[in-house]
């Protein structure tokens, strides 16, 4: 369920790792301040726990397939959000470094899917009030279950969010949506079961440590609860709202945005829109990303507000692309030649 | 099983090829870090109907293999591994985008497929750039430059932390289930009956192990407070490194070199 | 020099799970003594050894390190003299590489990083591995593994080396450099093992352990002649004063 790279633009990228490295500092100093010390190599051998754990195939009976660990909902009942959040996020950036799962621009959005929403959501609201405070064995199997599904179906939503805002996928809203919850249900529930046999095992064989577990975590009172939903209501605010300017193509979602928003919003996305344009002409730092001629049919209404800039693609004709194709062809000759000098030059 | 012990030895490998000593590998870590960080803005922010001045930045890529003395098959193969999920959903865009946008002779190109290709692209790119990153640097002088550029040490403790005992559980996880396996006659997977028993037992030894760590620790003196040994120092010959690169993107940026070389090309003739 | 002297008296220990591990024990080592703890799995052995740095507090009795008990106030001052070496070297070696991780404990004991730097280099140079120093604790053979995890110790420049099962997975020739390495050290030891060779080779005394008591306390040459007593304690004749079967059968 990994965000890629290729698929996101660089404001929702952007967007998401300011999110998530505010979410990170945060939960930092909650550790840090944290007088168990203990926890430092707990939450390093955790992580490489999870992060090994996750390459065993379980067997789903019935089925043939194989399902994996989670983890983000087993962290976080072992080592309480925080820390469990914190080692969420160095098990996705070990992942996005050496194995490429994800990559460096979306690894906020990856640590926000598979860290914040089952660490700070789906645990605090779900897992924890199903199971109480002094839980028993079977309550705490229904939470992990109940939670491990939870959290991963507003990952996934995340994704498609993420995804639609990026501008980069054609894919329609609800066609997303539609292949991704219910794919990620049966991930989820898959999860959510082996998660709950892991718990349960060591409910049976060392109940102290989930008492432990339970009784260290001194998760905030309501005001970090929250500072964290304005945390994530401003995240996918920003994330939206910047996004629109980067999305060339509004689909579904966006078209119900527009449908239900006045026409002053409109109005007041347009002077955003206008501010964005200079800033862009100034710093030309994205130019043209979001100034793409839309097809006429396409989308009426963002046409009118879109600054007519010369559009380079739908008006292009055969001579461009023949001579874009070859001098590709010719970068690309350069470049291994190149290449291969310098190979040979720093071997001397 | 065959997952755990080729992802192992994938992480072996990159650590092997960040032990060479080639003019790349000596850079400071903090350098190169920026230097990809910037490369993946560039590539992320071309629009997506971009295909020729993506093609220009293929060189650096190209140019780090050669200069850091990496195998170009290994990238490719992990390249391999990580295609499916944003091929499968880049493929949509062909059928979404029909519009057509482009022809070759008789041959009409939508939108969808051009989008398709600059994803595609745009994967290879991001993808080799972030392993070539840590195939030259190593994960210590990653985390080294991660703390130089204020990362919270606890981040930074964590990700060495969870670094080093990856590969111990590597290890004794392959051999849990190769054990398990042995005795296992059906499928290559853990039975239902057997998830919470096998997982438990390493979950319940792992945090045994933490336990003996962390009287390792406070053994030798820990208070809560690891202290970290600075590491590199940013030199003349890492400044000039990130400028060019850079340069060299923003050029690729706003100049479509391969139009401007075709275009001299059909002239030519 | 009392510094460097252990005294235990009638320690008992309760691990929280109500298994008693250590009963009623008394003992003293001397400044530069080198003694082996003995005993068959489950004798209290590594229970013992993690009394003598605070790992664990008894649960009634003292322990007394160069005159000063154990306590919670007096940790750090016990911890710098006591050098402990973990059975698993995986456990010790937790930095990313092998001269971070011998300099772990230095930097926490505030000393100048030129110090650290002495300090580094002479441990690695002890145990010879000082050409590791830029490894990952994950790339080292087992021996060598072994090796660092006791200069991490010895960079701390303790008084009084504490070590569980040295030898326990080394191969004979790293076990043989491990041995003449121990040999050359000053330090009081205390070794804990089931490599009775070893402790014929390097401990003059031998304390053997049994259910949480001192079985037997003596000289090690005497203890090791008492088969019967060895049986008892669940344990065998170092194979090197055992007659050799072929010998014998020949003779």
């Amino acid at each position: 369920m990994h965000m890629a790279d290729a698929l996101i633009s660089p404001i929702v990228g952007g967007a998401m790792w300011a999110t998530t490295a505010g979410l990170a500092s945060y939960a930092a100093k909650k550790v840090q301040r944290d007088i168990d010390e203990q926890k430092v190599p707990l939450m390093g051998v955790l992580g490489a726990f999870v992060f090994a754990a996750q390459m065993i195939n379980f067997t789903i009976p019935g089925t043939g397939s194989s399902g994996h660990l989670g983890g983000g909902i087993l962290l976080a009942i072992l080592l309480g959000p925080h820390a469990a959040f914190l080692t969420i996020a160095s098990i996705l950036t070990v992942q996005a470094l050496f194995f490429a799962d994800g990559g460096l621009l979306a690894l906020g959005c990856n640590i926000f899917n598979m860290g914040f929403l089952p660490c700070y959501i789906a645990y605090p609201l779900i897992y924890k009030p199903l199971t109480g405070s002094n839980p028993s064995q079977r309550r705490i199997m229904f939470g992990s279950i109940v939670a491990s599904v939870i959290g991963l179906q507003l990952g996934a939503f995340g994704v498609v969010l993420e995804t639609l805002f990026s501008g980069i996928s054609e894919l329609p809203f609800s066609t997303f949506v539609l292949l991704m919850q219910p794919i990620h249900f049966a991930i989820g529930l898959a999860e959510g079961l082996i998660t709950a046999a892991v718990i349960g095992f060591v409910y049976q064989e060392a109940p102290h440590i989930l008492k432990k577990a339970v009784l260290n975590q001194p998760l905030g009172a309501t005001p970090i609860k929250k500072v964290l939903i304005v945390l994530f209501v401003l995240a996918l605010f920003t994330g939206g709202t910047l996004s629109w300017f980067a999305s060339t193509n509004p689909d579904g979602l966006e078209w119900s945005i527009f449908a239900t928003s006045g026409e002053e919003e409109v109005q007041a996305a347009d002077e955003v829109h206008g501010f964005f344009a200079q800033l862009q002409e100034k710093i030309a730092f994205l130019p043209d990303y979001n100034f793409k001629q839309p097809t006429p049919s396409d989308q009426p209404l963002i046409a009118k507000t879109e600054s007519s800039k010369e559009a380079a693609w739908p008006s292009v004709d055969t001579g461009t692309s023949v001579a874009g194709i070859s001098g590709s062809f010719i970068t690309l000759v350069l470049a291994y030649f190149i290449a291969k000098g310098l190979q040979v030059a720093a071997k001397r | 099983m065959i997952k755990l012990e080729s992802n192992w030895l994938d992480l072996r490998r990159l650590d092997d090829l960040a032990n060479q000593k080639t003019f790349i590998h000596c850079l400071d870590p903090c350098t190169k870090l920026f230097t990809t960080l910037a490369f993946v803005m560039i590539v992320t922010s071309f629009s997506k109907y971009e295909i020729t001045s993506l093609i220009p930045l293929t060189f650096y890529p190209i140019a780090l293999m050669a200069l850091g003395n990496l195998p170009y098959n290994h990238l490719l193969k992990r390249l391999v591994v990580i295609a499916p999920f944003v091929v499968f959903v880049g493929l949509f865009n062909p059928i979404f985008d029909q519009s057509p946008v482009a022809n070759l002779g008789p041959l009409v190109i939508s939108g969808g497929w051009i989008s398709f290709i600059s994803i595609t692209i745009k994967l290879i790119l991001t993808v080799t750039s972030a392993l070539i990153l840590v195939a030259t640097t190593g994960i210590n002088s990653i985390c080294a430059a991660l703390f130089r550029i204020g990362i919270p040490k606890p981040i930074v403790i964590q990700i060495l932390f969870m670094y080093r005992y990856l590969h111990v559980l590597l290890e004794e996880f392959l051999i849990t289930s190769q054990a398990y396996s042995l005795r296992s006659f059906h499928s290559s997977g853990i039975h239902y009956k057997a998830w919470g028993s096998l997982l438990g037992q390493l979950l319940l030894r792992t945090m045994a192990r933490a336990q003996r760590i962390y009287q390792a620790m406070l053994c030798r003196g820990f208070d809560g407070e690891i202290r970290l040994l600075a590491m590199g120092m940013r030199t003349k010959r890492d400044n000039i490194y990130f400028v060019f690169w850079l340069a060299f993107f923003l050029f690729c940026r706003f100049l479509n070199i391969p139009q401007v070389l075709g275009k001299l090309l059909l002239e030519g003739f | 020099m009392s510094h460097h002297t252990i005294d235990l008296t009638e320690v008992l220990y309760t691990y929280p799970d109500g298994t008693t591990a250590l009963r009623n024990l008394s003992l003293h080592i001397g400044h530069g003594e080198a003694v082996a703890i003995v005993g068959s799995n489950g004798s209290g052995k590594t229970t013992l050894l993690s009394h003598l740095n605070g790992v664990l507090f008894p649960s009634s009795g003292i322990v007394n390190i160069g005159g000063y008990p154990v306590t919670k106030q007096t940790l750090t001052q016990i911890r710098r003299t006591v050098g402990m070496v973990f059975q698993n070297p995986d456990d010790q070696l937790f930095m990313p590489t092998v001269y971070d991780d011998v300099a772990f404990g230095p930097l926490n004991l505030g000393l100048p990083p030129i110090d650290v730097e002495k300090r580094v280099t002479a441990a690695l140079k002890t145990v010879g591995a000082l050409e590791l120093r830029n490894r990952p604790p994950y790339r080292l053979s087992g021996g060598q593994k072994r090796a660092v995890a006791i200069a991490t110790v010895l960079a701390m420049e303790p008084a009084i080396l504490v070590m569980d099962e040295p030898t326990a997975a080394l191969d004979p020739l790293a076990r043989r450099q491990l041995i003449n390495l121990l040999r050359t050290f000053t330090h009081t030891k205390i070794i804990a093992t089931h490599d009775l060779d070893m402790v014929l080779d390097l401990c003059e005394r031998t304390i053997i352990l049994c259910n949480g008591t001192i079985l037997m306390d003596g000289p090690t040459i005497d203890i090791f002649h008492d088969k019967k007593l060895l049986d008892q304690a669940g344990l065998e004749q170092p194979s090197s004063m055992q007659s050799c079967p072929i010998c014998s059968k020949l003779g």
